[in-house]
């Protein structure tokens, strides 16, 4: 495989705070490679070194075996775009919006709104032309600013944290969206996320990267199965657990992740092992829920995040869990810091890595 | 009490008279103010997005300025403009003393400040990240800028709004630097300072109600035409 992007040495600081740290990165043409590490870790920083939008302070940025300059930074930002994480759209209809990129390029009229079209067909947003933008739900606003990055067709596509603003049925139109254009356009995309579990399901490579440095670079495979315990630990990516596993008499594993924390799992194994809860896989409840689910624990709300229209919890129940619920959820069930209340998930939410 | 009446069935008599030296002044006063707010916008809107957009030393210093030359008296300006223009001033070969010229120059330059104040909100008020998204669709410096000044529009119109208000008010700058001259250089407000010291109150009030309806007539356009939905709101209004 081809590079389409090799960066070495990068160094970067704002003001006297070093963001990136000899970073020697490539990225490959037609993969998809995520960036993971928590928040604050660089990796936004990163993405927007890619998008030729930040100059790093030492190193060297490649794209297509030419070197970035200043001179030739706005050259190489037609090939290559970027969705930030707050989704940011301008002051006018769907397709206006869509097509900005495309004016830009002076594409002619007709060939223009076919191609507005189609990328609107391809976010699931048919029929939203005249909409104005800005009035949309969430969802429908980040699935603009995709249609409008997407429409331009450009050799790198980079994106940060696609999905972290949205609900779950969102999020996974998102995803798919990401998947069938590296599949059908070979586009080349690198995507920051510190969500686990979207890491592992959609890239090709993993960039583990904290502190500005980028710790470990792999397959799935090989940061799922063979790193898991670095990859536990290192960041303090959301639900991420390490501890030690033992089968049950029904055939299901107890994961102890200290601090009289166990963890029920649907799967069978043995040893010490890193298990991971998607947030939105947990149910928050005042009371305590009657239900199949195995796991069930009570804790106190350290930590309320708002995101639009979700909301991220922290509960202490022993271990920091993290639980997503809407806004609506949320203010419906009249929650606080400090409020007391019970986690509720399935054993087959629990995933091993 | 008398006198406003008096003064609104004047304003009504002169609207409709076909006087054509009153007609004049109102051209002039619309002209002088309307040109003068359009060489403002002109060289302060660029002014504006460097300030807005970009951070340099001595930004906040010269923002300050900006915000604190917003009230210079119109006389003290027109006082400053006059010994420049004179004939023995640095600026007396110009011979635009007593002239349209030295009206709208001294206008442009006294509602520059407000207008630059009000615009540099506007474009601060953009989200930052604004240029970047413009620069990673493909847009170059000057079209990130334009995205940013598009968005930053409401903003703009009510600073050329606000300028043009304080142009068409003012009477030092008219007065001191135009001369005043019947014909020429008269506008609405010296008109209304010449009546009103010849003891002429009810035409003086009726120029005064005319000049609050044109400013008010002009704004209320540029409302409706940024939200003409306005109109059918109005329409739809319990009688």
């Amino acid at each position: 495989m081809t590079a389409i992007i090799e960066m070495k040495d990068l160094t970067l600081s704002f003001g006297n705070q070093r963001v990136l740290n000899d970073i020697t990165l490539q990225v490959e043409e037609g993969e998809i490679l995520a960036l993971l590490g928590p928040n604050g870790s660089g990796k936004t920083t990163l993405l927007r070194v890619l998008a030729f939008l930040l100059k790093p302070e030492s190193g060297e940025v490649k794209f297509q075996g030419e070197k970035v300059t200043d001179k030739n930074a706005e050259k190489m930002r037609i090939q290559s775009t970027m969705v930030f994480q707050k989704t940011l759209l301008f002051s006018t209809t769907v397709f206006n919006n869509v097509a900005y990129g495309l004016k830009m390029r002076k594409m002619p009229k007709t060939v223009l709104e076919e191609e507005v079209r189609k990328a609107l067909k391809l976010v699931k947003l048919e029929g939203f032309e005249k909409r104005s933008a800005k009035k949309l739900s969430g969802g429908e606003q980040q699935r603009v600013a995709l249609a409008r990055a997407l429409v331009l067709k450009t050799k790198l596509l980079l994106l940060d944290e696609p999905t972290a603003n949205l609900d779950p049925k969102n999020a996974s139109v998102i995803e798919e969206i990401i998947t069938t254009i590296n599949h059908e356009l070979k586009t080349t995309i690198a995507i920051a996320t510190h969500n686990m579990f979207q890491a592992k399901a959609m890239p090709q490579r993993i960039a583990l990267i904290n502190d500005g440095k980028i710790t470990e670079v792999g397959t799935s495979t090989d940061i799922f199965n063979k790193l898991s315990r670095n990859l536990a630990v290192f960041a303090a990516v959301d639900n991420t657990f390490a501890g030690s596993s033992k089968i049950t008499g029904a055939g299901t594993t107890t994961v102890d992740v200290g601090n009289g924390v166990q963890i029920e799992a649907a799967f069978q194994k043995q040893g010490e092992i890193s298990v991971f809860i998607n947030p939105q896989d947990i149910i928050l409840s005042k009371k305590p829920l009657e239900s199949s689910a195995r796991n069930v624990f009570t804790g106190r709300i350290v930590e309320i995040t708002d995101m639009g229209s979700l909301v991220r919890l922290k509960v202490d129940i022993g271990k920091l869990l993290t639980v997503q619920i809407t806004k609506r959820s949320f203010n419906e069930m009249g929650l606080n810091l400090n409020y007391n209340v019970f986690l509720t998930f399935k054993a087959s939410s629990v995933h091993i890595i | 009490m008398d006198e406003i009446i008096s003064g609104i069935i004047r304003a009504f008599q002169l609207i409709f008279s076909g006087d054509p030296s009153f007609y004049g002044i109102v051209y002039r006063s619309l002209l002088f103010s309307g040109v003068a707010t359009i060489l403002a916008v002109l060289w302060a809107t660029p002014i504006a997005m460097v300030l807005g957009l970009k951070n340099f030393r001595g930004k906040s210093i010269i923002k300050g300025f900006f915000t604190s030359m917003i009230g210079i008296p119109t006389v003290a300006l027109g006082l400053f403009l006059w010994l420049l223009l004179s004939k023995a001033g640095p600026l007396g070969f110009l011979g635009l003393l007593y002239t349209p010229g030295a009206i709208i120059l001294g206008e442009a330059l006294l509602v520059t400040p407000l207008i630059v104040s009000i615009a540099v909100n506007a474009v601060e008020s953009v989200d930052p990240e604004m240029m970047n998204l413009a620069k990673t669709l493909g847009a170059s410096e000057s079209q990130a800028s334009i995205a940013v000044l598009k968005e930053a529009v409401n903003g703009m119109i009510l600073s050329n709004a606000a300028g043009f208000n304080r142009a068409i008010a003012e009477l030092g700058v008219a007065l001191m630097a135009g001369g005043n001259l019947a014909g020429f250089t008269d506008v609405l407000t010296t008109d209304i300072s010449n009546l009103t010291s010849r003891g002429d109150f009810s035409t003086a009030i009726a120029l005064a109600i005319i000049l609050l309806a044109i400013v008010f007539g002009i704004n209320l356009i540029i409302v409706v035409a940024r939200n003409p939905r306005i109109l059918f709101i109005l329409g739809r209004m319990p009688q």
